[in-house]
């Protein structure tokens, strides 16, 4: 029983794991991304029942109230109104659903799989990050080929426009749920706590009523929603390619305004942008702690 | 006792193993232990669930961080050298780590990208792997829908992919039914055949034990005793000699003046014990004076060796080691 191991066979491949570097993370964080892509599109029950929330609200709760309130639209469809509302409700459920799946491949040993390999673990993390990103951006995607239904115009410069913000929102929204599932160890708590963070977040970003003329304890509220400064941009645009009555814009599209200074777009943006970047570094931190 | 290594050129150790020691707050999981492993090895640690096996294996596969002592593992400390000893090792652990909605070759293709393996050479070497662990036919089916077996298997093939110096095996066969695993030791017997490669393994099967090469037992956190299975089983005692013979009182007169050893009748045959049986039986043939039958020489069993040294079969061991691994996993939570 002597050194058996000397009769190699000479046909064995024999790979060799290069270096950590730049490009081997990269390659990480791509794989890690593919493979939310992959689970994404082989889960088609996910696909649909994550859809049908945002058509409820804009559909049946929209055209509902709407006509309880075709008096204080100034002629705007509600639906046109929420539909920004809307598409930031879409990602919001598979941005989170996505993260969740960290606690999800903790529970089921796969995150061990990935914690061992000899990359960094911000490669993980960001790879897990962009992909609930493009996952949730695909399904706002979705949403936003209803627009039409919603009397919102198929301009193709809007239609790219809120890509880009839906893709943005995605990922603070993921890196959000990935710094929580770095902590919160089984899903039913992740689920508890993400539930309890994402109503009051939605029903406080202004994505179903206008936010001026609020009582003021409402509208402190509402400025510190980042989800608001999410919504907002994207109802500007939708806004900016309505042709309706400076009444109607005045009084829908009112923006977010700090003691009466309207807040511009582009700080709306870099805001949620930086949020989600100081989430992430917050996720990775944790994550390299955890042995 | 024999060197395992390769050659010369390899002198260093793939394991080296001083003073390792885990403790969780008030518990030594892991009480300092010493050992070395040589290239090409299979090297065993033999223990109840609790015993501090798992500990062990997660600090020297970069896991776990220990809070004493020293491991170097391919040539690299496991604290200081992290990601050269990640880059050598191949692990597949006790529960499994694949992904159910992803398809075998997915599961292996993943791990050859975050592993950064050259492409032009990861898909033969995928192909290689799944022919080795009988999967190839089977690449294209979703994970989900294997049995345990062939997710064991699957693992085996994945821990392989990157063709590490030194594969990790955390029970491998455990909630295995018999023919399975012994269809697991099969590929891991081919692989040390095939591959240039020390397996490392936990079990707490006797059985098993006996395909490693040495084996190490461990109880309360501490190696017990550490040598080859046949030394173990050498040490606890001799072999049981059984012989059928023309006349039973003749053999057992002449055993008495010949061999001077004392036989007595069990099981209606001449019966007596023996240090290493086997060498003795020749002697046995040419010596003995009363024409002989048949012959059966029946070795101690590890279950034996392990009741010596812990002075408990290794099942009571685990019974007990509940309440201890109760214990530990609470004070393991606590300490999150």
């Amino acid at each position: 029983m002597t050194a058996s191991t000397s009769t190699t066979t000479p046909d064995v491949i024999r790979v060799r794991v290069p270096e950590r570097s730049l490009r081997q993370d990269l390659r990480a964080v791509n794989i890690v991304l593919r493979r939310e892509l992959i689970r994404f599109w082989s889960d088609r029950t996910r696909m649909i029942s994550s859809l049908a929330q945002p058509v409820l609200f804009l559909f049946v709760l929209g055209t509902g109230l709407s006509s309880l309130m075709s008096g204080g639209t100034a002629g705007v469809d509600l639906r046109t109104f929420m539909f920004p509302g809307v598409l930031a409700m879409s990602v919001m459920f598979t941005a989170l659903f996505s993260a969740a799946s960290i606690v999800w491949d903790r529970e089921f040993g796969f995150l061990r799989e990935m914690l061992v390999a000899p990359v960094s673990r911000s490669a993980i993390v960001v790879g897990k990050c962009l992909g609930g990103a493009v996952v949730a951006t695909f399904q706002g995607a979705v949403i936003l080929v209803l627009a039409g239904l919603a009397g919102v115009p198929y301009a193709p410069t809007l239609m790219l426009v809120l890509l880009g913000e839906l893709l943005l929102l995605s990922f603070t929204l993921t890196a959000f749920g990935v710094m929580m599932a770095a902590r919160i160890k089984n899903m039913q708590s992740f689920f508890a706590i993400v539930q309890m963070a994402l109503m009051p977040m939605f029903f406080l970003s202004g994505a179903l009523f206008p936010l001026s003329g609020l009582p003021s304890w409402l509208g402190a509220l509402t400025r510190i929603n980042p989800l608001t400064y999410a919504v907002d941009p994207m109802r500007e645009a939708v806004f900016g390619h309505l042709d309706v009555g400076a009444d109607a814009a005045r009084m829908l599209n009112t923006g977010v305004t700090w003691f009466g200074w309207r807040v511009p777009t582009a700080l709306e943006l870099a805001m949620v942008a930086a949020i989600g970047v100081v989430m992430l570094g917050i996720a990775i931190a944790q994550f390299r702690r955890t042995e | 006792m024999t060197a395992y290594g390769l050659d010369g050129s390899r002198a260093e150790p793939a394991i080296s193993v001083r003073g390792l020691a885990k403790r969780y707050g008030e518990i030594e999981a892991v009480r300092g232990v010493d050992f070395e492993v040589a290239p090409g090895e299979i090297f065993g640690f033999l223990g109840p669930n609790g015993a501090g096996k798992s500990t062990t294996i997660n600090m020297l596969c970069t896991l776990v961080r220990p809070t004493g002592g020293s491991a170097r593992v391919g040539g690299h400390d496991v604290v200081r050298g992290r990601d050269d000893v990640r880059r050598n090792i191949g692990l597949v652990f006790q529960d499994t780590t694949l992904d159910d909605y992803l398809t075998g070759e997915q599961n292996l293709r993943f791990h050859a990208e975050l592993y950064g393996l050259p492409r032009a050479v990861a898909a033969d070497r995928m192909r290689q792997v799944l022919e080795m662990v009988g999967l190839w036919e089977r690449r294209s089916s979703l994970v989900g829908t294997f049995s345990g077996g062939m997710k064991r298997r699957l693992e085996i093939a994945r821990g392989l992919m990157h063709s590490p110096r030194v594969l990790f095996l955390d029970e491998p066969t455990v909630g295995l039914d018999p023919q399975t695993r012994a269809s697991i030791w099969t590929y891991i017997m081919d692989l040390r055949r095939r591959e240039d490669i020390t397996i490392f393994l936990t079990t707490h099967y006797m059985e098993e034990a006996e395909h490693c090469d040495r084996i190490a037992i461990i109880d309360q956190g501490q190696i017990v005793v550490l040598d080859t299975p046949e030394a173990l089983k050498a040490s606890v005692g001799k072999d049981r000699v059984q012989l059928h013979t023309s006349d039973d009182e003749a053999a057992i007169r002449s055993l008495r003046s010949r061999f001077d050893i004392d036989a007595g009748m069990h099981e209606g045959a001449v019966t007596f014990a023996v240090a290493s049986g086997e060498q003795f039986v020749p002697k046995l043939f040419a010596e003995l004076d009363v024409p002989i039958q048949a012959v059966s020489v029946a070795r101690p069993s590890l279950d034996d060796v392990f009741m010596s040294y812990t002075g408990s079969t290794i099942r009571d061991a685990e019974a007990s080691s509940v309440d201890h691994l109760r214990q530990f996993v609470r004070a393991h939570r606590r300490g999150r």
